[in-house]
């Protein structure tokens, strides 16, 4: 997976430049047949991924900046940036916001270190290395509903072990602190096992001969771990961290189950959602929607800047050059 | 690494038991809850005392599961073929064509990859209910296969890349037609890849809980996620708990189906693809 800075791409997103136009000399016969034969063939995937996904967000760009609650559609009505004005000035907001970003960083944080060790454990072990990916792929594969139901009936008071475990009195899913505790954890169950894959990734680009030249020189394993393998790994690091962060951000399905976003758990997803369903109100609603895409996309850009990271697969692309 | 001795087996046994216990336990847990009894169900054990089939017995009578089990099935597998077709095609494109916008193509694929999906739900919302398609299958299938291309495009061009294409001439020099080239050398090649694919798309649609609630409505399209966050018990005053983990583990079967068989593959996809559903 080598990984080369295509910063330019993630700095426009949704257009489609489906022709970049470069005067050439005439082209010949066989290289304008590829072509066309390569338009045709992706045509189909990019007109769906562009229908589903610009069209509708250019669409709630629009619909953020009228007054539009489907309980009052005749009071429709072009508000300019008051819905903004709205939700930016908004307690609730904010508080989603802050849920959000906690546990962004901290899932993300946890998960680098244990998927390292998992990642480490499913390169290396020496026995069982099929019974333990495949147990690892089991998180992966779970429905996130089914696991947070199952962890929500273990933290239920009375029905549930650790609930028993750890807090035979009190109810740990409708106090905050614990609730976003138990969130998280979950959260690091379910998705340790993708960081550990991609991490895995990287660590089988390290070259065993470097390892056993640096044991040789006397290296200790920490040193062996922190300069010869973490250098080689980076891009998969960088990789696995902005695709973690990207969906740690949206989290959903976890806290819609486990706390239902009671006592101030709820993520900008959560509240985007009640907006939504509950509240009915569309103009709010859209208005959360573009603050979203537009701070995963202010994150996206931070990583791509800041490390120059950027597309697994961009290799795809750039291998055949 | 070093030579293998016994004390390294025991370390390593050791590690693996506990990444093993881990993975496994609130799986073993719902399924446990499933075969509880009523009477049982709040006691707290990790082992059921009273063995019964009673929740299984229960939701497969329920039509509200029976219907969202067909839904789930039936968009999950229409959304994955649309999705695997499509991404073969596009990413044969660009694993074997040189054509302008190729690069432009993969990077708007990782920009809907990296997509927050919520930001979807209040559009789309609004869109589908104009064009009449909210609360349909059609409504879940178009999401879920602009979510699926990207994972399936990034895979699949992955798999394509290491295909031996010049066994295709050969064959034809050795007589083949272009039709028997493709069907006895290339696609026994590429089935594998393909197959892979396949499966992480099934198991992202099979996954996905924000559009599937946001965009229906009714259990004429509800799939079971969905399903099981509405359940209520038989009547309104019994406790459902019993229920939503009995359908909670049979949605689960699937998923250990496919990685108990296709450990290998499912691992090999995700750190060539190494793009997430």
């Amino acid at each position: 997976m080598s990984v080369a800075s295509r910063s330019s791409v993630e700095n426009q997103p949704q257009i489609p430049q489906q022709r970049d136009r470069r005067s050439r000399p005439a082209l010949s016969e066989g290289k304008k047949q590829e072509r066309k034969l390569g338009w045709l063939l992706c045509a189909p995937a990019a007109i769906v991924m562009v229908a589903v996904t610009a069209y509708p967000i250019i669409y709630s760009i629009w619909l953020s900046l009228q007054r539009y609650d489907l309980k009052f559609p005749e009071n429709r009505e072009f508000i300019g940036l008051a819905n903004y004005a709205t939700v930016l000035s908004n307690n609730y907001w904010w508080t989603a916001f802050g849920v959000t970003m906690l546990i962004t960083v901290i899932s993300v944080a946890v998960e680098l270190v244990l998927g390292m060790g998992l990642a480490l454990i499913m390169h290396r072990t020496i026995i069982g290395r099929g019974l333990v990916r495949t147990s690892a792929l089991i998180p992966y594969g779970i429905v996130t509903v089914v696991a947070a139901f199952s962890w929500r009936y273990a933290w239920t008071p009375g029905t549930g072990y650790l609930a028993n475990l750890f807090s035979p009195e009190g109810a740990p899913l409708t106090e905050r602190a614990s609730a976003l505790a138990i969130i998280i954890f979950a959260e690091i169950w379910k998705t340790t096992p993708f960081m550990a894959l991609l991490l895995m990734a990287g660590l089988a680009l390290v070259p065993d001969d470097l390892l056993k030249a640096a044991s040789m020189d006397g290296a200790s394993w920490w040193q062996r771990f922190t300069k010869v393998m973490l250098p080689v790994m980076k891009p998969a690091i960088l990789v696995a961290l902005l695709f973690r962060t990207l969906d740690a951000f949206r989290i959903f399905d976890n806290i819609y189950v486990l706390s239902a976003g009671a006592n101030e758990t709820s993520s900008v997803s959560m509240i985007a959602y009640n907006n939504l369903m509950k509240g009915l109100n569309l103009g709010i609603g859209s208005t959360m929607s573009v603050l979203i895409f537009l701070t995963v996309a202010i994150i996206a850009f931070i990583f791509v800047k800041l490390f120059g990271t950027a597309a697994p697969g961009s290799d795809d692309v750039d291998g055949r050059r | 690494m070093a030579v293998e001795t016994t004390s390294a087996k025991v370390k390593w046994g050791l590690l693996d038991a506990v990444v093993v216990v881990f993975a496994l336990i609130p799986v073993l847990w719902i399924v446990s809850l499933s075969f509880k009894t009523t009477a049982t169900l709040t006691d707290g054990n990790f082992i059921p005392r009273e063995w019964t089939w009673d929740n299984y017995k229960l939701i497969f009578q329920t039509d509200q599961f029976v219907r969202a089990l067909g839904n789930s099935i039936g968009i999950a597998l229409i959304s994955t073929v649309i999705a695997v077709v499509l991404g073969t095609m596009a990413a044969y494109a660009i694993s074997r064509l040189d054509f302008p916008g190729k690069k432009a193509l993969v990077g708007v694929s990782l920009l809907i990859a990296m997509f927050p999906q919520v930001s979807l739900v209040s559009p789309l919302f609004n869109i589908e209910r104009n064009l009449g398609i909210f609360d349909t299958w059609l409504g879940l299938i178009l999401p879920y296969i602009t979510f699926a291309l990207p994972l399936a495009i990034y895979t699949l061009s992955a798999f394509f890349k290491q295909i031996p294409w010049d066994l295709e001439k050969a064959a034809k020099m050795d007589g083949a037609t272009q039709g028997e080239a493709f069907r006895k050398v290339i696609a026994p090649l590429a089935a594998p890849g393909v197959f892979t694919t396949a499966i992480l798309v099934f198991i992202f649609c099979w996954n996905d809980f924000l559009f599937a609630i946001s965009l229906t409505s009714t259990e004429q399209s509800r799939t079971v996620p969905v399903a099981l966050s509405f359940f209520t018990g038989a009547s309104q005053f019994e406790d459902p708990t019993g229920a939503i983990s009995a359908a909670a583990v049979v949605i689960t079967i699937p998923i250990i189906l496919f990685v108990l068989f296709f450990q290998r593959r499912i691992v090999a996809g995700l750190t060539s693809g190494a793009v997430k559903g």
